[in-house]
């Protein structure tokens, strides 16, 4: 019943590794973990994977497979080629403890960053009252299986690890949006403690972490952009950070921030102190104009760069499938550093002060 | 092994397991002020307590407000049989909602009813809606809310003492292999990283065990490799003693095709919500399996079954939602007489009967499971499932009061499924997340009242710790053994085949000589590799534990003459209510297990008093029956 099938499974340490070969026995209706236990029972006992449930329920058992992130109890043998070479490889941002295994534990460190929740002070247990209506939209993100896909996939710190301690991920911008929609929360600063200590703004709304988020959670439309939409309202959003990164290589990323816990980032005090600048590779003739004569709050903003993508409109993830070696620059790699001067959308700190 | 680097860390309470009872336990040994370790084979949050669907029993009324704790109590009572530790059925019933209401303090988000309070579903063995759910993802919602409360007391301990880790710290991915006594008083537990293999000891004068369950010995089920009875061997190592290991809680709808899922399981909330089991004539064949016990409380016809979805005060419930022992052994009969589906199970239909919308609201992850995994649309054909080994009722002797393990042992708790009693001979479903919270919390402060106790801290031993090293090591040095994988295989054969859900005594002879066997062979397996996260090496490691585990199964099993929740003997097939005043105690004697016949504590009064006459005449003993009749004389 069974045939064999191929596949190249990564296998190493943080000393480095390779691709190697197997010939699997594929039986009906199996999914890729299946193969990699039968693997465990026979030729690679010590084949390192982290598993649990099996039923897509905790998580656990993420990997890269022919360069997708997916979970692979998730991943039916049916959806390959009979004769296609299946090639599992470790999450590539996080650090390769062994084969299949990576350290998660900037994920964990960004949990207990952020905020908890912050119980009404004169609710007794017991006594709470929500509609359904209204905490549907909370559990939406609370679905959350922290497979830690969607972290693994972004851009912003997807081979650029420089970005971590700055940016807590997708997986941490819900949760700050899922407490912000809890109708009890009464902390009132969510967004903009997502703005300000875990890096929102580096988010330029690619939509990865969406599209491989196994519980279909909408991350970037349910989650991110209504906080962005409102945290805008109040603060000059758009890529703040990338001025930063380009005026200010080697510091930490600075906005203004509303709270006291600050962790990686600076806090300074009133926004028109912060760098004002917007997306640096944008070629907007008319945004220079205006930002030579200093910040107009009303104007339009220009669209960040968004990096390259492929013909179906996504971002190539990973080497295997992509034509460059390593992962698309954030920036977008048609542009290259240092930009030239008459394209930056620069707007000096000082500027608004009055002149002497 | 002359130069072995040990990790040494000290605590006052050490919680081995990071599941709800885990969590819960960790939680109040903290807000105690002790310092407080959590231990965790897997990462942090990916605990089987994520996997549960359902929902948590809770007798709070907010859907039918004729339900109290006194009906939640006679409930679990009457699933497991009068097996249960009365005293721990009556916390159980008495606490649950408070512990529910103090989760929602914590964060957590569960179904709403129309007035804005805590939704509860119906549930098999539930006289009411009782069980409060998130959708069918409970578990996670629980598990998590539990996670992000340690976190937020991190917080709390960063801004105090600078360190996140000040008072309360979790290992994830770290496996106990040891406990560590000093005399009769524990002392600490030894263990490794499994992502480096390094060793590292946790000295401690409290240790609770939230490690779970055992079902990784049988060949069909709906657990993880973490459940490889961790804690019940560490326990009977350590001097404790295990009750109730006889009995396995086979869950009746574990998928039984497409053959990669076969074991993961459907949740009961599919029947509660309107599904209903068919043989493959299509006929429904629930109604020919009601036991004498339950008939009053269940229809008779299709039509009064159905009504009661809409009207359960003026109907009774469909069979279909039978205590699950009941699902178990029918579907076992109906596959057995020939009427099973190709893949041996029965089909379980819900899209005939509800709008492939409603499907989707009520049971999204259920939709998504069947789509994703198996390509099968649960709102246009129907499942097939089957028994599948899902939960263990025996576990750790505790005090029900205060978790703490009998036998010979102190600073030793257990809470969750590690522990027995509470469920009796078979457990209800949504007991378990309930019982995880109720006793959790009991044993989290009593091992740290324990811990304020001690005038002096008990000292770990060298020697000891040598030994612990010596075994953990011995499995990589060998390379003469057989393959872990192997004798796993082998294991899950024999404990499947001979100790499932239909006993012999032949059989179950028959396995405890192969265990035996197996013993022997698992005492020279080996493992290839190095100790950086090994699977192969950990498994080696838990084989001994799976093995001694699946002893007390065996033994038990053989020894109780009778069928009763979660043991079914076919040479015995019904309830002797003179088995019912037994516990089947479980030691260690040596390397031997030591099985030994222990009297049930007799129910108080006024709890007894909360049956019937009729319903207690199935259970009790005509002595007890006498007993009870002259105490009802008394009080007219
Ligand atoms: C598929 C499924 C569905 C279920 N549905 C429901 C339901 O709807 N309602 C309900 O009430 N119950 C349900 N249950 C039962 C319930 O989920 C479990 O009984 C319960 O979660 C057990 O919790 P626990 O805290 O005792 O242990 P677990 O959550 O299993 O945690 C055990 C912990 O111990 C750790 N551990 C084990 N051994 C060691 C060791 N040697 N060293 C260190 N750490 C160790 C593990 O890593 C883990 O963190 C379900 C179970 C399953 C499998
Ligand atoms: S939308 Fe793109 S940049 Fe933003 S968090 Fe998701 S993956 Fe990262
Ligand atoms: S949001 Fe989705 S992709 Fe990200 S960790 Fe959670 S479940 Fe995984
Ligand atoms: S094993 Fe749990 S999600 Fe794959």
């Amino acid at each position: 019943m069974g045939s064999k099938r191929q596949f190249r499974i990564w296998r190493g340490d943080e000393t480095g590794g390779d691709l190697q070969d197997y010939a699997v026995e594929v039986n009906e209706g199996e999914v890729v973990l299946d193969v990699i236990h039968r693997l465990q029972a026979t030729e690679a006992p010590d084949l390192a994977c982290r598993w649990n449930c099996k039923a897509g329920k905790c998580g656990s058992c993420s990997m890269e497979i022919n360069g997708k992130p997916r979970l692979g109890c998730m991943t039916r043998m049916s959806t390959f080629e009979e004769a296609e070479t299946v090639t599992v490889t470790p999450l590539r941002t996080f650090p390769v403890i062994r084969d299949l295994v990576t350290d998660v534990s900037f994920n964990y460190e960004k949990a207990r960053e952020t905020p908890a929740f912050a119980p009404p002070a004169d609710v007794a247990p017991g006594d709470y009252r929500m509609q359904q209506v209204d905490v549907e939209r909370s559990q939406e993100f609370r679905k959350c299986i922290e497979c830690f896909l969607c972290q693994n996939v972004c851009h912003v710190i997807r081979d650029h690890d420089e970005n971590k301690p700055a940016f807590s991920g997708p997986r941490f911008f819900i949760r700050a949006s899922e407490l912000d929609m809890h109708p009890l929360d009464t902390r009132t600063d969510r967004k903009e403690y997502a703005q300000s200590e875990m890096g929102l703004g580096f988010c330029n709304i690619t939509k990865c972490c969406t599209e491989v988020c196994p519980e279909h959670i909408k991350i970037t439309d349910n989650g991110i952009i209504p906080m962005k939409e409102r945290v805008v309202d109040r603060r000059y959003d758009p890529l703040v950070w990338l001025g930063n990164k380009i005026f200010r290589r080697g510091q930490v990323p600075q906005t203004s921030a509303t709270s006291g816990h600050s962790s990686g980032a600076v806090t300074t005090g009133a926004a028109h102190r912060g760098v004002h600048s917007h997306a640096g590779g944008s070629h907007d003739s008319g945004a220079e104009r205006q930002a030579q004569q200093g910040v107009n709050w009303q104007r339009e903003v220009p669209h960040p760069t968004a990096p390259a993508v492929d013909a179906n409109g996504r971002l190539p993830l990973t080497e295997l499938t992509f034509d460059r070696a390593a992962a698309p620059s954030p920036f977008g790699d048609d542009v290259e550093f240092p930009l030239p001067a008459e394209h930056l959308n620069f707007a000096h700190p000082q500027q608004d002060e009055p002149k002497h | 092994m002359t130069e072995t680097r040990i990790e040494r860390h000290h605590y006052d309470v050490v919680v081995i397991g990071a599941g709800g009872a885990g969590l819960r336990a960790a939680i109040e040994a903290r807000l105690a002020g002790k310092k407080t370790a959590i231990i965790s084979k897997s990462l942090f949050g990916k605990a089987h307590t994520v996997m549960a669907e359902g929902g948590a029993a809770a007798a709070m009324g907010n859907v039918n407000s004729r339900d109290n704790w006194q009906v939640h109590f006679r409930d679990t009572m009457r699933g497991g049989k009068f097996l249960n530790n009365f005293r721990m059925a009556e916390l159980h019933a008495k606490e649950s909602p408070q512990r529910i209401w103090e989760l929602e303090t914590y964060g957590a988000l569960f179904d709403r009813t129309k007035d804005g309070k805590i939704s509860q579903r119906n549930f098999g063995g539930h006289e009411y809606p009782r069980l409060a759910h998130v959708g069918d993802r409970t578990g996670l919602e629980l598990i998590r809310t539990l996670q992000q409360k340690i976190v937020s007391l991190q917080q709390e301990d960063k801004r105090e003492f600078g360190s996140y880790d000040a008072r309360i710290r979790v290992f994830s991915e770290t496996t106990i292999t040891e406990l560590l006594l000093d005399g009769d008083r524990v002392a600490g537990a030894f263990g490794y990283y499994r992502e480096s293999g390094e060793f590292i000891l946790f000295e401690a004068p409290a240790v609770v065990l939230a490690t779970g369950g055992v079902g990784r010995s049988y060949k069909v089920t709906s657990n993880s490799w973490e459940y490889t009875g961790d804690g019940h061997a560490l326990a009977l190592r350590a001097g404790a003693t295990l009750i109730n290991m006889e009995f396995l809680q086979f869950h009746p709808t574990g998928m039984v095709w497409p053959p990669s899922v076969k074991g993961i399981l459907v949740t009961e909330s599919v029947r509660g919500d309107g599904g209903v089991l068919k043989n493959s004539d299509g006929k429904r064949f629930m109604f020919d399996y009601v036991p004498d016990v339950f008939r009053k409380q269940y229809a008779e016809t299709e039509d009064e079954a159905d009504r009661w979805y809409t009207d359960p005060d003026n109907n009774r419930r469909p069979p279909e939602l039978l205590p699950r022992d009941e699902v178990a052994r029918a579907i076992n009969s109906e596959v057995k007489a020939g009427r099973g589906t190709p893949a041996g199970g029965v089909y379980l239909d819900i899209a005939s009967r509800k709008s492939a919308e409603e499907i989707q609201r009520r049971l999204p992850s259920m939709y998504h499971q069947f789509k994703e995994l198996a390509d099968v649309d649960i709102t246009k054909e129907p499942m097939e499932v089957g028994p599948t080994c899902h939960y263990v009722m025996g576990g750790v002797e505790v005090d029900p009061d205060s978790g703490a393990a009998a036998g010979t042992v102190r600073g030793l708790f257990a809470a969750g499924e590690v522990s027995g009693g509470m469920h009796g001979s078979n457990r209800l479903g949504g007991n378990s997340l309930s019982d995880l919270l109720v006793f959790g919390k009991r044993a989290g402060g009593h091992a740290a009242t324990y811990a304020d106790q001690l005038t002096a801290r008990p000292a770990v031993s060298v020697a000891a710790v040598e030994a612990a090293v010596e075994t953990a090591l011995a499995p990589l040095q060998r390379d003469t053994g057989e393959s872990p994988y192997q004798l796993q295989q082998d294991l899950q054969v024999v404990m499947g085949d001979l100790v499932g859900i239909i006993r012999r005594e032949g059989e179950l002879a028959d396995a405890l000589g192969r265990l035996a066997e197996l013993r022997e062979r698992v005492a020279k397996v080996s493992a290839v590799g190095g100790r950086r996260y090994n699977p192969g090496w950990h498994l080696a490691l838990d084989l001994r534990n799976m093995l001694v585990v699946s002893e007390c199964t065996a033994k038990a099993a053989l020894e109780r003459q009778e069928s009763r929740g979660g043991h079914t003997r076919e040479d015995y097939p019904a309830m002797d209510p003179k088995w019912r005043r037994v516990n089947l105690v479980c030691s260690l004697d040596g390397d031997a297990v030591r099985l030994t016949h222990k009297p049930l504590p007799a129910m108080r009064p006024e709890l007894i008093g909360l049956f019937d006459r009729a319903e207690l005449s199935k259970y009790l003993t005509d002595e007890e029956l006498a007993e009870f009749d002259a105490r009802t004389e008394e009080e007219r």
